[in-house]
């Protein structure tokens, strides 16, 4: 092997480190961005595609995220439900009846809430605790790829795709292994 | 001289096989002594609750002091280490409910299990309301489930079971394991097989907890020694219980006996008179316990404390034997006092056994036990005073003269006397007292009698918050004759409970049948199954506009074909889940018959929060099917009636005691003012006592009251001391008496007293009545004797 083929690699791995470096400081710029968000208030829609059903299922409702730790989903169609993370703590309540739980209890549970509620909080330490994170980053737009560390839940879930642009979340697509999907997109701002 | 032989040997006798009967007794501390030895229904039901019951039978466990991955792992290795232990029934920390073993249960037994399971849930128009709420639920965030059972199970069986067997409210869970609210304690909660009235059981299984949890520590985290575990329960009640009074009782026998010792040796001047005077004490405590293993199979705890207070009392004899006893005409010393004082110190021995008789018919069986231990004790005491002591004294012996002190005495005596007519003020005051304060003089809470400390029963209702489950105070208890009529009993009345729970009446309820429908329920659910060839007609149209293929539901078409089959689930089938611990705690045999347990919750909001009308629960039950018994009990009531019963019987009993003791004195004394002269003293310091307990904010309990009954009893014996000196007797007899009254007295107080330091609630609220009444007694008797005409 000859100095210039090191030179070159060498080069090459400096480029992939500045790359790399440069994605890292990004995210914690974006992270640091969605940490000023005190509370937000969205109307969602949502829509889950299976390959058992015919078509997908569409859902909506609304989001509420006070930082840095309680999110609430609160769906009103097609049937009423709510969802409330808080302090690591997850209350269900569907037909009047109430069920808790640790989050940590339902790892299952993580991709579809913890994803959403650490990346409004900003909080990177949080995320890289359930997944491994890619981030692209783009002028008007950002995307997070988020794949599941827990081997059960990677066993069900393959990614989680949180994509926005500046402080604002605008959909999120979780992929399930077995080919389901299901998008929630974010939109209007309810209660600034 | 054989009359002497005959007399010690029978003492010796008697004494070796009472030894012996107590060595042989057995020793309690639960609960019993304070539960009714006859209950009604009603109690009945209480009462085996208390010692039997689910909630009798629970350990809560706290472990706090390290981080929380360290209360993590050491409540999963304790909660493993008891479930492999066969002291423990259930051991739930967090995890149990939702363990592969139980789901995979709940999956295959589905169809017998779901309430929703009725004809009309398989109907073209069910399957499609079900179906839609299952497709529904897969886009919710708690949808993975449906996600993964759509195809099995589209109807939604299996959460329907999970919900039915998910509790209202439960603790809080980190890390997998309860928490408390503020996460720095972890709980768990173990089911004894030991019944919670079984107090050796209890300790046995408190103690394996201790052992394990010390083991697992020390292989775990060896150098985490701010960890700690603690434990309550009304087993772990007991077993401290049982530990407080039995340290209490040696504790406090030893004081007294120490200081009573100390009195009479400073009173004898000699060692061998002071091991005389005891003679007849420890023979009375020890006729006394074997008297009771004699009369109840058992010696309670509590009754090993009250025999502290026999010490000062027996020893009284004793000291007027051995300070009163003058050589005289009749002979000997023993002689002469037997000839001059024994008649007296008889009749005090008398009232004082009538006073504890009256205890004896108690359906407080603490009480009766104090009763007969008492009555033994004394007689025994009596007994060995004036046939044995005689008999071990030396012929020429005879007492030392206390004229010092009682010559002080009967000048302090005569000094105060000039002031008696001051005397009426005191009942004046003392009514006045008692009747001011005669709304709230009662305790009517059967807590109050409870041997357990405060500090211990806040702890308890802490972890109990913590854990969200309060003390059940209201449940229906059905009774049948097997568990079949039993469950179908519970069914019909959880589904009139069901309407209460609609018109907010209720809150919820538990029922044994969500772990285990009746058989008749469980063929009524496999009969409302379809045939296949129906099934899949009727899913056809139920799918019609539905997101699905009936294609997708081969799966549900079997299992449903299956289920139409299956073996039905008997209590047998549910071995090794934690369905088997639901049942266990809501079904139980009793005896031959089978009781089903439907524990109600109060509702928070409404017209009345926190409480529920056990009259309407009655009356929306209607009428039991025969051979079938229902019964709605509010536990906090009935025991508050049962304290209110204890207490209307102690009053009754006190106030017979009373009169036979009037009686008794009537017959001996055969005058009505002599009567009269040795009651009013006591009747005084009965007053004066009960309105300085009131004023020193004590809530008044049975026991006080049984104390105000022996100040009767006991202060007789001084009372009547009084009326037996005639006013010719001499100078020098006076002050002896009055010297062995005041040392009698003071040896009376002392035992007493020291019971008043105990930490057991009823022993203390027996010393700090008598202790001051029988002073009291005896210095009214002392002024309201005839002044002796001056000489």
């Amino acid at each position: 092997m000859n100095r210039r083929v090191i030179l070159m690699l060498f080069c090459s791995w400096l480029a992939a480190a500045a790359a790399a470096a440069s994605a890292t400081d990004a995210l914690d710029q974006l992270m640091a961005q969605l940490r000023q968000r005190q509370h937000g208030h969205v109307a969602f829609t949502e829509l889950y595609i299976s390959s058992v059903l015919d078509r997908p299922l569409a859902s909506s409702g609304e989001l509420f995220y006070d930082a840095p730790d309680r999110l609430e989903k609160r769906t009103t169609l097609p049937r009423p439900e709510r969802m409330v993370l808080e302090k690591g703590q997850l209350t269900f309540e569907r037909r009047h009846k109430q069920y808790h739980m640790a989050l940590a209890d339902v790892p299952q549970a993580a991709p579809f809430i913890e994803g959403i509620r650490a990346t409004l909080a900003g909080d990177r330490p949080a995320l890289e605790r359930v997944f491994r994170i890619s981030f692209d980053n783009s002028p008007d737009q950002w995307t997070l790829r988020l794949t599941p560390l827990d081997s059960h839940v990677a066993a069900e879930v393959a990614v989680v795709k949180i994509d926005g642009s500046s402080d604002v979340i605008k959909t999120v697509t979780v992929q399930m292994v077995n080919g389901d999907r299901s998008v929630t997109t974010l939109g209007a701002v309810l209660d600034p | 001289m054989r009359r002497r032989a005959t007399s010690i040997f029978i003492w010796m006798a008697l004494l070796v096989a009472a030894g012996w009967i107590v060595a042989h007794a057995r020793f309690t501390a639960d609960l019993s002594a304070f539960l009714p030895a006859l209950p009604s229904p009603a109690q009945r039901a209480l009462v085996d609750e208390l010692r039997e019951g689910v909630a009798s039978r629970l350990i809560l466990i706290d472990i706090d002091g390290g981080d929380r991955a360290q209360l993590a792992l050491l409540s999963q290795g304790l909660a493993t280490r008891l479930r492999a232990n066969p002291a423990f029934t259930s051991v739930n920390n967090g995890r149990a409910a939702s363990s592969e073993s139980d789901q995979r249960f709940i999956f295959s037994h589905r169809y017998l299990l779901s309430e929703q399971v009725t004809a009309e849930h398989f109907t073209s128009a069910g399957l499609r309301a079900a179906i839609s709420e299952s497709i529904d639920s897969m886009a919710s965030p708690a949808g993975f489930m449906a996600r993964d059972l759509l195809r099995a199970d589209p109807t939604g069986e299996t959460l329907q079971v999970l919900a039915q067997l998910s509790p209202d409210s439960g603790p809080r869970s980190e890390g997998g394991v309860w928490v408390s609210a503020d996460g720095s304690e972890a709980l768990l909660v173990a089911q004894t097989r030991a019944a919670g009235g079984d107090t050796n059981g209890q300790e046995h299984a408190v103690g394996i907890i201790a052992d394990e949890f010390g083991r697992l520590r020390a292989s775990t985290m060896p150098a985490a020694s701010t960890i700690r575990l603690r434990m309550t329960g009304p087993g772990v009640f007991a077993v401290r219980a049982r530990g407080t009074i039995v340290h209490e009782a040696i504790r406090l026998s030893m004081l007294s006996s120490l200081l009573i010792a100390t009195l009479l040796l400073m009173t004898y001047r000699s060692v061998r008179t002071l091991a005389l005077g005891l003679l007849p004490v420890f023979s009375g405590a020890l006729v006394g316990a074997a008297a009771v293993a004699m009369g109840f199979g058992v010696i309670h705890g509590v009754t090993l404390g009250f025999g502290v207070t026999l010490i000062g009392e027996s020893v009284d004899y004793s000291i007027y034997l051995l300070i009163q006893a003058r050589r005289g005409p009749a002979g000997s010393a023993a002689a002469t006092w037997i000839a001059s004082y024994w008649p007296t110190v008889r009749l005090g021995l008398l009232t004082s056994l009538c006073g504890f008789a009256s205890l004896l018919p108690s359906a407080f069986p603490g009480l009766a036990q104090l009763g007969l231990y008492s009555m033994a004790g004394l007689l025994a005491a009596a007994a060995v005073t004036r046939f044995v002591l005689p008999a071990l004294l030396p012929a020429q012996w005879a007492a030392r003269p206390l004229s010092g002190l009682g010559l002080w005495l009967a000048r302090g005596i005569d000094r105060l006397q000039r002031y008696r007519q001051l005397l009426w003020l005191l009942p004046l005051l003392a009514t006045g007292v008692v009747y001011a304060h005669r709304d709230r003089l009662w305790s009517h809470d059967l807590a109050a009698l409870s041997p357990v400390s405060a500090a211990d029963q806040q702890f308890d209702a802490r972890l109990r918050s913590n854990l969200g489950a309060p003390d059940v105070s209201d449940l229906i208890v059905i009774s049948a004759a097997d568990t079949e009529r039993a469950l179908g009993a519970a069914e019909a009345a959880g589904a009139r409970l069901n309407g209460l729970v609609q018109s907010g009446e209720l809150a919820g309820f538990d029922t044994p049948t969500r772990y285990l429908p009746s058989l008749a329920l469980q063929r009524q659910r496999r009969e409302a199954l379809p045939t296949e060839a129906v099934l899949r007609d009727r899913l056809r149209a139920a799918l019609e506009g539905l997101p699905l293929q009936a294609t997708r539901l081969e799966p549900f078409v079997a299992a449903v074909e299956q289920a139409r089959t299956d073996a039905l689930v008997d209590p047998s089938a549910l071995a090794g889940t934690s369905l088997a611990s639901g049942v266990d705690a809501l079904l139980a045999q009793r005896g031959d018959r089978v009781v089903a347990l439907l524990p109600l919750h109060a509702p928070a909001v409404g017209a009345h929060p926190f409480a529920i009308d056990a009259a309407r629960v009655t009356a929306a039950l209607g009428e039991a099917p025969p051979g079938v018994s229902i019964a709605v009990l509010d536990l906090k009531h009935e025991s508050d009636a049962l304290y209110a019963d204890y207490q209307k019987e102690a009053i009754r009993l006190s106030l017979l005691g009373l009169g036979v003791i009037v009686l008794l004195l009537l017959v001996a004394l055969r005058s009505a003012t002599r009567v009269v002269r040795v009651i009013a003293p006591l009747i005084l310091a009965v007053l004066v006592v009960s309105a300085a307990l009131i004023l020193s904010r004590q809530q008044l309990t049975i026991l006080h009251l049984i104390g105000l009954l022996l100040i009767v009893a006991v202060g007789s014996n001084y009372a009547l001391f009084f009326d037996r000196r005639h006013p010719a007797a001499d100078a020098d007899e006076r002050s002896t008496t009055l010297a062995s009254l005041f040392i009698a007295n003071l040896a009376t107080v002392l035992g007493f007293g020291v019971l008043a330091f105990s930490t057991v609630p009823v022993l203390s609220a027996l010393g700090m009545t008598v202790a001051p009444g029988a002073f009291a007694a005896l210095i009214f008797s002392a002024l309201m004797a005839r002044p002796v005409a001056p000489s």
